[in-house]
């Protein structure tokens, strides 16, 4: 909310500078945003009436005019603004003023008696913008026909004024007026709050318009009068007009400006209609379904049956509480209207508004609630405005409550609370003190404490709590004590199986990996491309089209960070990524938390030492068992040659953990790979990472002091014959004894049958309490080589 | 015996002029060898008379002894020079750089997520999370947010269906947390959060840390000191800090914490908007109604909150300057971290 500093200190007005009483606001729970000023920084402009004008001897777009205003008689001033003529009053600078730069960074410039086309000018006649004082760039600045010729400008037109903008917490709809505000410094600063006198209008005449409330608790106060025989061609007062510009608002005509004068001076929401256009009975109800409207701004609107109304026998006439409709607002022909000032309640208000695409000062200010005990005061110092400033006779109120309208809440506040909750032994009488300033009557106390009447206008206030907060808040809350959290230092349970994410990030960065992190929500498209078979997440209202697939795999999101660094000239890149995923099932949503890492490009990053050679499969496959083994359990986990619709059917495998499918390895399918314009093979592996935090506790075996005995063995066997199996067949003959067993050498081509290779691997044994004999070896080894021949057609070779 | 002087003499300019060692052990086998001339002149002995005899004997000795011993001296020398050759053939560029892999590094906001949790970690609080997409009652409804409240406007909420959003905070997590395990509790959660909004300061997407205590007796000045020293040990600075009243439907009293502009020291400036304080996150005591929501007695038990922006403070500690940085993945940035 916007708010003119002058007219705040109209209603009290603290012995504080500006920047004093912006920062008590901030502090007090009232963020001030920002304080900008009403004009520009100048001096030496005085109001100055044009009493000559005639045209420039020498130049078709400049006048020279005679302008009244200093006390030594008339100034001569050319002038280039089109409206420039005889009888307007305008700003006149006049020699020596100071008038604002150009940009905010800009000094300000003096104005020095000239020479124009050999004319003389003695100071200079002013638009808006060139006082930055408004946005008018058109011309001179016309001022009102009654502006004192010769007084200063900034005086005249109060533009030593600040308007300071509060970011209001949707709690605080009390503050959402001139007089909420007021009432927040003059409880800050102890100062009295003049508010305006506000007298019941006398009726003059006998008109007035039934009200029938039908919406039970949504609307239980509804205030009403009829003002025939208005003038609504009078414009509102400059005093008035000011004041709605300084908070933000146009002036339209004089009967809105003072429904919207009331709404920012009090904070009561009002409307007027046009009484012409109303039939029989003003009847506040629920909308019927269906049911439509057009607004005050034009456009049709079809109500839901959630929405209150207000309506007469025929038809709706506003939506309560958010927008006036068209057809019975005031307009230049209107003569009799019908005030209204009505108390909403926030629940049958809030989200309506939003529901419809609007938000309005009206729905803003109901919706979070607006005193209920406002309405009459509101009417009445919107009939004498209105009187004053356009005339006619005003109708008696007429006041309508229902059995819903809101009774005084009543809060009880423990001493023993206060302490406890601040750690603040804060006397009884400053208690008192500072909830009564903020208008909260004392009902009754005890030993205990107290119980409290909570104001009309104060809707956030319904808890204990809600009180600790405003003794807080008034008390100021860097004045309350600090101290050092205290807990015992009890000792948690703390399971060495269980692996923490930093360890394993540790071993990629170790392994020259960066960490990306993308967004959860990726393009449709590109989550079809790797993931044809699941639908995704969709977002209902996603920032962009391409961001709204909640994405089921972490390989999308690396690979388009890959593209990205690529178009940057980055190609040597290593990437991992953790965080959810997002895949739905037949049992449900699951949001899955996985690790997925990323190479592409050379192997080692260039330089002198390295071999320039672009990663493989096994490259990635590397670093993926690097984390395995940190879980010191890796033969927990197999690895099954597999498919994928993203990755090369030929170099993809799944990873199993104890059986259970934990993820998938491999080359991005090339098919793949050129449609995303990526010149080289990538690499990818994604797995569950809670496989990986599983951790198993080593367990001490004892030391053989014997000998170990090394045996090599280089086979042929088919070449589509799975390492695994081989190894496992090795393993399962090879005997107790065997400790080792790793494969050196992997030969295709030349030499051998083309559908076979040649596997060396490599077995080493040893006893534990004994040196192994050369027969018992050789008796492994023959079993070895006999059983692969058999089941494997391997051949020694 | 007449010509030992010689032999002596010859056999020493014989080992001075050796080359190698081949070299001097040909010359010690040749005069000093089971059949080297000197050692013959040993069998000479026998000729003499038993007088003549040790004397001989003795100057011979001094001969072998001298030869011997300048071998061993040339030997020395030789070697020595050996492996002095040896070295000055290896020298190496040390200033050249190392073989293997280069080392890759954390994302900046990972980096600040693992320096709040050992901070916390180290004064017992444990680490929860909670899912992304979250029901509308853990992220609004427990927290004291019903349908229709105006706070709801404050979330620009992504929605997945009509009870299904992407979390807008990590608060939801406190919620959860409750649910399942009793006071004491001393807990944060960090992790993504999402709102549906995007520009320069705004990204739909970003991380939130959560912490929550609850215990009996937990005061505000519990929350105030905890903050503070949070703070002062994240920037490792004695940063001052300020708390101003503020709103969250889930905490009574709420505020939102300040520290000193890191840039103007509080002067003023473009970056705190001329106030010389940067706001860095929210926080509060739990209110009533989220406990009766959790399970938790609100009589018996008090407790607070807090909630930081990861990337802000990312931004402040590291001095990034543009949000969406963060989430380009741009290596020349990532491997700034």
């Amino acid at each position: 909310m916007k708010i003119s500093e002058s007219w705040l200190r109209e209603w009290v007005n603290p012995a504080i500078g500006t920047d004093k009483l912006v920062a008590q606001l901030t502090m007090a729970g009232l963020e001030v945003d920002a304080v900008e000023c009403v004009a520009g920084d100048f001096t030496g402009v005085i109001v100055g009436e044009i009493v000559g004008c005639e045209q420039h001897p020498d130049a078709d777009k400049l006048r020279v005019c005679q302008v009244a205003g200093l006390p030594d008689g008339l100034s001569q001033v050319v002038c280039g603004a089109a409206n420039a003529r005889v009888g307007i009053k305008i700003p006149f600078a006049t020699i020596g003023a100071q008038l604002p730069g150009a940009s905010q960074t800009e000094e300000k410039w003096q104005i020095k008696k000239a020479k124009l086309r050999g004319v003389e000018s003695f100071g200079m006649l002013c638009g808006q913008t060139e006082l930055k004082a408004g946005d008018d760039d058109t011309g001179l600045w016309e001022l009102s026909a009654d502006a004192p010729v010769g007084v200063n400008l900034r005086e005249y037109l109060n533009l030593d004024d600040k308007l300071i903008e509060v970011d209001l917490t949707p709690n605080r709809s009390d503050c959402l007026s001139v007089k909420g505000i007021a009432r927040e410094v003059g409880v800050l600063n102890r100062a009295p709050v003049k508010a305006p006198a506000i007298a019941p209008v006398a009726a003059s005449i006998d008109d007035s318009f039934p009200v029938c409330l039908e919406a039970g608790a949504a609307c239980s106060r509804y205030v009403g009068r009829v003002i025939r025989n208005i003038d609504i061609t009078r414009p509102s007062p400059a005093w008035l007009q000011d004041k709605l510009v300084r908070s933000g608002l146009r002036s339209i005509d004089a009967v809105v400006d003072v429904t919207n004068y009331v709404l920012l001076e009090l904070g009561q929401p009002m409307h007027a209609f046009d009484l012409s256009k109303l039939s029989s009975a003003i009847h506040v109800r629920l909308a019927q379904q269906g049911e439509s409207v057009q607004l005050l701004d034009g456009q049709e609107i079809k109500l839901n049956a959630d929405t209150m109304v207000i309506a007469d026998q025929q038809k709706v006439l506003a939506v309560a509480g958010i927008m006036g409709g068209k057809e019975s607002a005031v307009s230049e022909a209107t003569r009799d209207i019908f005030l209204e000032s009505a108390f909403f309640n926030p629940l049958a208000i809030a989200g309506r508004a939003r529901s419809y695409g609007l938000h309005t000062d009206s729905s803003h200010r109901f919706e979070r609630g607006v005193d209920y005990s406002l309405q009459l005061d509101a009417i009445e110092r919107a009939t004498a405005l209105l009187l004053e400033i356009v005339g006619g006779e005003a109708g008696p109120v007429v006041h309508v409550t229902n059995e819903h309208l809101p009774q005084e809440r009543q809060v009880s506040l423990r001493k023993a609370r206060i302490l406890s909750g601040l750690s603040l032994e804060m006397a009884d009488g400053e208690v008192v003190d500072i909830l009564a300033r903020l208008g909260l009557s004392l009902l009754s106390q005890n030993a205990e404490g107290w119980v409290f009447a909570v104001p009309s206008y104060r809707f956030d206030i319904s808890i204990e709590a809600d009180l600790l907060e405003e003794l807080a808040r008034v008390y100021g809350y860097n004045r309350l004590p600090t101290r050092s959290l205290a807990a015992p230092l009890d000792i948690e349970a703390h399971p060495e199986a269980k692996m923490g994410l930093p360890a394993l990030r540790n071993q990629l960065i170790a392994r020259g990996y960066q960490e990306a992190i993308t967004y959860s929500f990726i393009e449709p498209k590109l989550s079809a491309l790797f993931d044809p078979e699941v639908s995704p997440v969709m977002l209902r209202n996603p920032i962009s089209a391409d961001m709204a697939a909640m994405r089921t795999s972490l390989m999308p999101g690396l690979v388009s960070v890959l593209r990205n660094n690529l178009n940057r000239q980055q190609n040597r890149v290593r990437l991992f990524e953790s965080g959810l995923r997002f895949v739905p099932s037949a049992d449900g949503l699951k949001q899955e938390a996985m690790l997925a890492g990323l190479i592409y490009g050379s192997r080692a990053p260039e330089s002198w030492a390295n071999v320039a050679e672009v990663v493989d499969f096994f490259d990635l496959k590397g670093d993926l068992e690097s984390l395995l083994a940190l879980t010191g359990d890796e033969s927990a986990f197999t690895v099954k040659a597999s498919s994928h619709t993203a990755l090369h059917p030929g170099q993809t495998a799944e990873i199993y953990r104890d059986g259970e499918w934990q993820g998938v390895i491999g080359a991005l399918h090339p098919s793949l790979q050129q449609q995303l314009d990526i010149p080289q093979s990538v690499y990818l592996f994604e797995v569950r990472l809670s496989s990986l935090l599983k951790a198993r506790i080593p367990a001490f075996a004892s030391l053989s002091k014997f000998p170990e005995v090394r045996r090599d063995l280089a086979l042929l066997v088919d070449r589509d014959l799975a390492a695994d199996k081989l190894l496992t067949a090795v393993k399962g003959q090879a005997g107790e004894h065997l400790i080792d067993l790793k494969v050196f050498d992997v030969y295709m081509g030349k030499g051998i049958d083309p559908h076979r290779k040649s596997v060396a691997m490599g077995l080493t044994f040893q006893h534990p309490s004994r040196t192994l004999n050369e027969d018992e070896i050789n008796a492994s080894i023959d079993s070895i080589v006999q059983y692969l021949g058999v089941n494997f057609s391997a051949t020694l070779r | 015996m007449e010509n030992l002087a010689a032999l002596t003499q010859e056999a020493l300019k014989l080992v001075a002029d050796a080359q190698d060692l081949t070299a001097l052990d040909a010359v010690r086998v040749n005069y000093l060898g089971k059949n080297g001339s000197i050692t013959a002149l040993m069998k000479t002995l026998g000729k003499l008379s038993a007088e003549e005899r040790p004397a001989a004997g003795a100057e011979i000795n001094k001969a072998k002894d001298a030869v011997q011993d300048a071998l061993n001296a040339r030997k020395e020398l030789l070697e020595q020079a050996a492996i002095n050759a040896k070295l000055a053939s290896e020298v190496v560029d040390v200033t050249l750089p190392g073989r293997g892999q280069q080392t890759g590094g954390l994302h900046p906001v990972t980096l600040t997520l693992q320096r709040i949790e050992e901070i916390f970690a180290a004064v017992g609080y444990s680490v929860e999370v909670g899912p992304e997409i979250e029901d509308d009652y853990h992220n609004f409804e427990a927290l004291n947010i019903p349908s229709h409240h105006p706070a709801r406007a404050m979330h620009d909420t992504f929605y997945v269906d009509d009870t299904h959003v992407l979390r807008t905070h990590t608060s939801p997590v406190q919620v959860r947390t409750m649910e399942n395990k009793q006071p004491p509790i001393r807990v944060i959660c960090p992790g993504r959060v999402y709102r549906c909004d995007s520009d320069v300061t705004h990204s739909p997407m970003f991380h939130q840390v959560e912490g929550l205590v609850v215990d009996k007796n937990i005061s505000f000045a519990d929350l105030k000191g905890t903050m503070d020293q949070f703070l002062k040990a994240f920037f490792e600075a004695d940063v001052p800090v300020r708390f101003r009243p503020s709103y969250f439907p889930f905490t009574e009293p709420s505020a939102e914490m300040d520290i000193q502009c890191t840039q103007c020291r509080g002067k003023g400036c473009r970056m705190c908007k001329n106030t010389g304080w940067l706001e860095v996150g929210g926080c509060g005591m739990v209110h009533p109604e989220v406990f009766k929501s959790s399970g938790v007695d609100p009589e018996a038990y008090t407790g607070f909150a807090f909630g930081m922006g990861v990337e802000r403070l990312a931004m402040l500690r590291y001095g990034v300057n543009d949000l969406r940085l963060f989430f380009e993945n741009d290596l020349r940035f990532l491997k700034q971290f």
